[in-house]
């Protein structure tokens, strides 16, 4: 079972957590031509190796996070807030 | 001729026998016995039948790579099948049976089969019953499944209890440092010296009894009591009885527990307890297993693996021969063939090497021990055995010199470590030739393995290369990389020569490798000769290794055979993985609490009981439970529910809505994100004013819908569905943490915060006027249609209100405190019930929204459009909104597609259903043109009506007759599409 | 070859079965030939057995990296039928059906499709609309083996099923009487040998290591068995899709590849004789005994993107919970394997067997939890395909452009999101 190791909250179990996708995916802008949403909404690198990928801690502290992940062995790499300035928030509280 | 128990020695305890009973015999064993002992020390010899060809099949073993004595424990719904004899620890009051066999296992009319075994090489079922025989005549599958009826009769070993299982399984989870997996010296050693260093170290071992091989042999009950002692005062927690029977992804672990079993349990006895245990570490001390080889009716009872012999000898002071024939490749049967000669009996052990190991010869000898060299038992005689032919060592093979009586025969081919817990973790294994086994060199993870796992044979070694791997686990832990594992180098006196099979030239012998499936050596021969070499296609094609035991015994054998047909070294044609579970684990120990009304949660409203108990039938909506209906004394539902839409349309009614969902959405961005996340506008909606409003998703489709009230300028209450309501919560957090992280908004659940009641119908407004502190708030002008207002009951107690409707009529939703809401209620309904009201479950709800054309989930499926639905007019053209792009995609605007409709029997007493098709009266065939979503018996018009949607919308179906189609159920009904506002279109009702 | 029937198994049993000789050969590669299929799985095996048969393609090769049948042909839950309502889908997983009622005689392999009955629980009046909505399509575009049972006709058929104290009461189900479990690896085996019998080189351990191409078409197929060219070249490796598309400097696709668990449990008595499945509450759960007596069952995905063919614990519990809920008696049948399979999710949920960006390049992939079933139609249809270069009429919706156009084929409603189309 992966164990993801929430900045808030500690290392817990993936049941604690649900999946979201592809974490390199940049969405558009919301009036953006419909190629550059067709592209962010269905094609997918399905990268075979490491890979940014977003999870939400959903029974935990409900952060949506950025974890970077093999998709080969499961193995964890990094772990990091998805919201940009909760994670410096974040990391230079735990830098302090 | 017989088995003996001895006067002493062993881990019995004479002084408590145990009566059980086998096939209705009663019989006695001693506690301290597995279940395979007591049959033994009873004489019980044929145990089961195999799976294809019925063969009677005794203990072959003494663990869990038993394939041969697999059999029935307990009776009735506690019946368990397929338990593995040598396993199951003695109780009782036990009770076993054989399975697989009619009358019984001693005489099995099935044992026919054998008969024709030359035609049920592997694989001959592709080869036929595809049609009339000889020459497979016929079409289709009717004359297979004629046969396969037979097949499926004869297949199987045990049969399972219909009826529920009684107990009770727990799931417990454990965090430690260090995981050390096996309680041999090995495992001890680790376990002791890692919490002596502070480590927080659990030890499991799936014996009952700690001690792995030590059991077996002679006098050692002092050095593992030494061992055991040592772990326990270190700090380490013991697990007995505990398999640990898969590694999972980042140091998680499953095991399971068996609790000590009686022939009654009490009530509340859990029987097993699966155990998720998380570590930094595991530590794989889960020794070997010794496998046989591939000689003539190697399956016979009174035939064991060597070690075997030893086990029931030492450990349960059995000796199960007098005269015994041991036969084999390594030094391990020296040590059974001298303990079983000191115990009286006449032993013959012929070696299979050219050279022996001098020490143990002599020692062997001196204890009264005939030895041979390059020979081997190559036949057995005997229904039951009785007799071996022995061969010599011939070219590749071997060539018959002698018949030898018996009444136990030992074989040993070598040695497997059980690397199956790092085959889990896809850890390549690699072949040793010297060891004829293979070993694990290296894992990614932080796993290490010592002892007889890592192939070291001696009780010395094991313990030293346990020692080894101290400092690597310390390191690991301390988050260093650490070195890889030591493999060992077995450690016997004489170098071991390969023995797989005992081919004897120009005799064809039936020779099992996988006993339980039948798997012979000729069966992978003709899987090689028909070109399935690969170790993949040979384990399908002949089952090898699909049986109970996966494969512990008989995969390196299956192996070996196919790399000599075909030429090449074992290496070369590959390994199996192992997979888990390592073995067998009971489906209720995995589900364990979660059974029954258990299984899933249960989400009850702050106000179920109070709908409980004013007569409510709830009904499943997701995991909640809402009110369905309330009857009254004689109501049938359809009565019910008509009277209640009748008295909301006419007095007042009052529905729990509590399920839905509510998000407080605030923030000085707040009004701006609703503003992107709804396809209308809501920058511009007042203070004091609600807002229905449609979600799409990215891809343009409907997502969800709901109200959404505006408390303060910074401030939003949101309701969703209450399928969609944890869906949208995800949603909105991953916009503002993903998307848009410069919005300053903060989204909250508070679904379970505030309870809510919809209170509905042209009184609606004097039932809330009876219970709030100032009645005026809610009058027409301070309240409009539409409106919201925050104020407190005449207790004081804060309710926010809005006028909402659903059903069409005058309507409120108010909500309060989730701890209020019962008081809340009651208040309600005094004001109500003197109004001739009612309190309406889901179905009245269903007929009040269907017959004003308001759509649920039944009609926003996920495919359909804003057109679809008819919204498309509400879609802001000012401001871009999620989706606003990709539904603009051709298919999904194209003409003709499937719009919402109104649905009335053209004939009016007619019924339809929903999830009928709509189709042209000419064409009730294919796609048809629509479906149906919903209906009811309208309280209003006084018959059926729907909703659906059918292609073109009502307008393109004005004057044309339309059938529903149900084939399933109410086959075909004339029908008239209509506008899906049916009641009151205009909306005076409600804004009156 | 040896045809396959009782006077041969009669035969070689007084013989010594010496009689039978290599199912399929084991032929060195040619360095060109007409039509290439990468994938010696289930599709890719079909359609070059239907390539060979029906469009009298001769030069065929079917390259497999490993051994063929080693992917998901092994490791589905081995479950038959064509409950699809979308226009498209509809026509063709009958299609499937049809063709998989006479594949043993088609093939001379009895493959041992059981048509033992597909049963649907439903658990409220709500999901049985729904589920009649599906059902009712079926009937009317000519499945008369569609029925709904009430509660008593589901006890009658399923005795030991739990209606006395389930979480989610059952109601009744919607039954495909067609449907049913077939031997997963026979087809493997039985289409291999069919194939090779008319001439297809079928080569094992070939594993694509580069893909040379101009503008618009692929010239050579680097293997790990030497230099390839080809005419044509079709795809058919599921999960390994995109890894090969982006091999073939293609890009992205519309696919993600997720990991499914599937389960087995020691062998028994008959105890299930359909295939028994259900959704509610957020589980999904499918069962059925095979003739060996193994309960075969599984249940969602993993949830998260993988190629490791192994899966995790809380879905081992996860699916023995839901078995256990439905059929309280199993909860003494023991676990005795699980593994797990990679598949090629898509974003509606439906395959793609279509053209591709290059003239001469053919896909078939995006099969979803629904590979198996499909096997006969997706190796007729992507042979069709790859024979006269244009789609056949029922499966012109299975193509890449889909997502740009919006006709999408969402059997589940669940939006362009892999994970949710299990």
């Amino acid at each position: 079972m992966i164990r993801i190791n929430c900045p808030f909250c500690g290392p817990r179990d993936q049941v604690e957590f649900s999946y979201g996708g592809d974490g390199s995916i940049v969405y558009p802008p919301l009036d953006a031509d419909a190629t550059a949403w067709h592209d962010a909404v269905h094609q997918r690198e399905n990268i075979r190796g490491l890979q940014v990928e977003t999870w939400q801690h959903v029974y935990g502290c409900r952060q949506w996070l950025k974890v970077e992940r093999s998709t080969v062995d499961h193995t964890i790499h990094s772990v990091r807030l998805a919201h940009d300035g909760a994670a410096m928030a974040v990391e230079a509280e735990n830098g302090r | 001729m017989g088995v003996k128990r001895l006067s002493q020695g062993g881990l019995v305890d004479r002084s408590a026998p145990l009566n059980f009973t086998w096939d209705g015999q009663r019989l006695q064993g001693l506690t301290g016995d597995s279940l395979a002992s007591a049959l033994l020390a009873n004489e019980q010899w044929v145990l089961g039948r195999s799976f294809k060809y019925h063969r009677p099949r005794g203990v072959m073993s003494a663990g869990v790579e038993e394939s041969g004595a697999l059999l029935t424990v307990g009776e009735g719904d506690r019946k368990d099948p397929n338990v593995r004899a040598t396993t199951q620890p003695l109780f009782d009051g036990l009770v076993a049976s054989g399975q697989n066999a009619w009358p019984n296992v001693r005489y099995d009319v099935g044992a026919i089969n054998s008969l024709f075994s030359p035609f049920y090489a592997a694989g001959f079922y592709y080869k036929t019953f595809m049609g009339l025989p000889p020459f497979e005549w016929g079409k289709g599958t009717w004359l297979w499944m004629q046969y396969e009826k037979l097949i499926r009769k004869a297949a199987g070993m045990g049969t399972l209890s219909r009826a529920p299982d009684p107990d009770h399984y727990d799931h417990a989870h454990l965090f430690c440092d260090v995981l050390v997996v096996g309680g041999g010296v090995a495992g001890l050693t680790a376990a002791t010296q890692l919490a002596a260093q502070g480590v927080d170290v659990v030890l499991c071992e799936q014996d009952v009894l700690l001690g792995g091989d030590l059991l077996n042999q002679p006098n050692s009950t002092v050095q593992i009591e030494a061992l055991t002692a040592a772990a326990r005062d270190s700090g380490v927690r013991l697990m007995a009885n505990t398999t640990v029977f898969g590694l999972y992804d980042h140091g998680v672990a499953g095991a399971l527990e068996r609790l000590p079993e009686t022939a009654s349990p009490a009530a509340h006895q859990v029987r097993q307890i699966f155990w998720t245990i998380r570590a930094q570490h595991t530590v794989v001390a889960t020794g070997a297993l010794e496998r046989s080889y591939a000689f003539g009716n190697n399956d016979r009872p009174r035939v064991l693996t060597a070690n075997a012999g030893r086990a029931y000898l030492n450990r349960y002071a059995l000796r199960l021969g007098e005269s015994v024939v041991i036969s084999g490749n390594n030094d391990g049967i020296y040590g059974t063939a001298f303990d079983l000669a000191k115990a009286g009996a006449d032993v013959a052990l012929y070696d299979v090497r050219a050279k022996l190991p001098g020490q143990l010869v002599k020692d062997a000898e001196d204890a009264g021990v005939r030895v041979r060299s390059q020979s081997a038992v190559c036949n057995v005689a005997g229904h039951v055995a009785r007799a071996v032919e022995i061969g010599t060592v011939q070219g590749d093979g071997f060539a018959i010199e002698r018949k030898r009586a018996c009444d136990l025969v030992l074989a040993s081919g070598g040695w497997s470590p059980v690397i199956h817990l790092l085959a889990h973790r896809g850890a390549k294994p690699i072949w040793h030739a010297d060891l004829c086994c293979f070993v694990v060199e290296s894992t990614q993870e932080a796993i290490s393995v010592c002892g007889s796992a890592a192939a070291y044979w001696q009780t010395e070694d094991c313990i030293r290369s346990a020692e080894a791997i101290v400092p690597n686990v310390l390191a690991s832990l301390s988050g260093e990389s650490f070195a890889g594992y030591r493999v060992g180098s077995g450690g016997h006196e004489a170098e071991m020569t390969p023995l797989y099979e005992a081919k004897v030239c120009s005799r064809k012998l039936k020779a099992f490798v996988d006993p339980q499936h039948d798997v012979s050596a000729s069966d992978v021969r003709l899987a090689h000769r028909e070109g399935f070499v690969s170790v993949e296609h040979l384990k399908r094609y002949t089952t090898l290794g699909m049986s109970n035991d996966g494969g512990k015994m008989g995969n390196v054998i299956g192996l070996a055979l196919m790399a000599d047909a075909l030429g090449k070294d074992i290496p070369d044609v590959g390994t199996t993985r192992f997979r888990p579970p390592y073995t067998s684990v009971a489906l209720g120990a995995l589900s364990a609490r979660s059974v029954g009304k258990h299984f899933r949660p249960l989400r009850r409203t702050a106000l179920h009981d109070w709908n409980l108990r004013h007569g409510a039938t709830m009904t499943e909506a997701g995991l909640w439970q809402r009110p369905w209906y309330f009857a009254r004394e004689g109501e049938t539902i359809t009565e019910a529910y008509i009277r209640e839409a009748t008295t909301v349309r006419k007095t007042v009614g009052l529905c729990d809505v509590t399920s839905l969902g509510k998000i407080a959405v605030q923030g000085p961005d707040a009004a701006e994100f609703l503003n992107r996340i709804y396809i209308n506008g809501f920058a511009k909606l007042a203070v004091g004013k609600a807002r229905y409003g449609i979600m799409l998703r990215d891809d343009g489709f409907v997502m969800d819908d709901g109200t959404t009230w505006r408390l303060g300028e910074e401030d939003f209450f949101m309701t969703t569905t209450t399928a969609h309501a944890a869906k949208v919560m995800v949603w909105l957090e991953e916009l503002l943490q993903l998307r848009w992280p410069e919005l300053k908004v903060h989204v909250a659940s508070v679904s379970d915060q505030w309870a809510g009641v919809a209170v509905a119908g042209p009184q609606s407004r004097a039932v809330l006027e009876a219970v709030l502190a100032e009645p005026d708030v809610v009058s027409d002008e301070a309240l409009p249609f539409m409106g919201v207002v925050e104020t407190t009951l005449k207790s004081g107690v804060q309710v926010r209100i809005a006028r909402i409707s659903f059903s069409g009529e005058r309507a409120f939703e108010i909500y309060c405190g989730s701890g209020y809401a019962e008081h809340m209620m009651e208040g309600l309904w005094a004001a109500a019930e003197p109004l001739d009201g009612c309190l309406y479950g889901l179905e009245a709800l269903g007929a009040l929204r269907i017959e004003k054309g308001h759509v649920t989930g039944a009609e926003l499926d996920g495919r359909v459009t804003l057109e679809d639905a008819g919204f498309a007019k509400m879609a802001s053209t000012k401001k871009p909104y999620v989706g606003n792009v990709l539904r603009q995609r051709p298919a999904m605007q194209r003409e003709g597609r499937p719009q919402l409709v109104g649905i009335l029997p053209k004939d009016r007493s007619g019924k339809f259903n929903a999830g009928a098709i709509l189709c042209k009266p000419d064409q009730i065939s294919g796609h048809g043109e629509g479906w149906i979503t919903a209906v009811t018996h309208s309280p209003v018009m006084g018959h059926w009506i729907g909703l659906g949607y059918i292609t073109g919308g009502a307008e393109a179906w004005q004057q044309k007759a339309a059938v529903a189609a149900d084939p399933l159920r109410l086959g075909n009904v004339e029908v008239e599409i209509v506008s899906p506002h049916m009641y009151d279109p205009s909306g005076e009702k409600m804004r009156g | 070859m040896t045809r396959f029937n009782a006077w041969n198994v009669l035969k070689n049993g007084l013989l010594g079965q010496s009689g039978w000789d290599r199912q399929w050969r084991d032929p060195e590669p040619k360095s060109a030939y007409d039509v290439v299929i990468v994938g010696g799985g289930l599709h890719g095996l079909a359609t070059a057995y239907y390539l060979a048969k029906y469009h009298q393609v001769r030069r065929i090769a079917v390259v497999e990296k490993g051994w063929i049948g080693g992917g998901n042909a092994g490791r589905n839950t081995t479950i038959v039928r064509s409950n699809y309502f979308l226009p498209g889908n509809r026509e063709f997983y009958e299609k499937s059906l049809t063709m998989w009622e006479q594949l043993s005689h088609e093939l001379n392999y009895n493959v041992m499709f059981s048509q033992r009955s597909h049963v649907s629980l439903f658990h409220s009046p709500g999901a049985r609309d729904a589920v009649a909505r599906r059902y009712n399509i079926m009937r009317l575009t000519g499945n008369d083996d569609t029925e709904l049972w009430d509660l008593e006709t589901l006890k009658r058929n399923i005795p030991h099923l739990n209606t006395e104290d389930a979480r989610f009461p059952i109601l009744g189900a919607a039954v495909q009487k067609r449907a049913g479990t077939a031997r997963h690896d026979a087809v493997a085996w039985g289409y291999a040998r069919a194939a090779d019998a008319l001439g297809v080189d079928i080569l094992q351990n070939c594993e694509v290591q580069s893909i040379e191409r101009d503008e618009n078409s692929i010239q050579t197929l680097t293997t790990s068995r030497g230099a390839i060219t080809a005419k044509k070249v079709g795809f058919a490796v599921a999960g390994n899709t995109s890894l090969l598309w982006q091999q073939a400097g293609l890009g992205q696709l519309p696919i993600e590849s997720h990991k499914l668990q599937a389960f087995v449990t020691e062998p028994l008595k008959p105890l299930i004789d359909q295939v028994v499945v259900y959704g509610v509450g957020g589980a999904h759960f499918y069962i059925s005994q095979s003739d060996k007596g193994g309960l075969v069952y599984g249940g969602d995905l993993d949830w998260y993107k993988s190629y490791a063919q192994r899966g995790n614990l809380h879905i081992v519990q996860d699916v023995a919970e839901c078995a256990t809920a439905i059929f309280p008696c199993v909860g003494r049948a023991r676990l005795l394997r699980h593994w797990s399979g990679i598949q090629d999710m898509s974003m509606d949920g439906s395959p793609f067997i279509c053209k591709t960006p290059l003239s001469n390049l053919y896909l078939n992939a995006g099969w979803n939890y629904g590979g198996f079933k499909a096997t006969c139609a997706s190796g007729w249809y992507f042979a069709d395909l790859i024979a006269n270069d244009r789609p056949d009429p029922v499966i012109e919706g299975h193509n890449l452009q889909r997502f740009e156009t919006g006709a999408v084929l969402d059997e589940r409603g669940a939006g362009a999101d892999c994970k949710l189309h299990g």
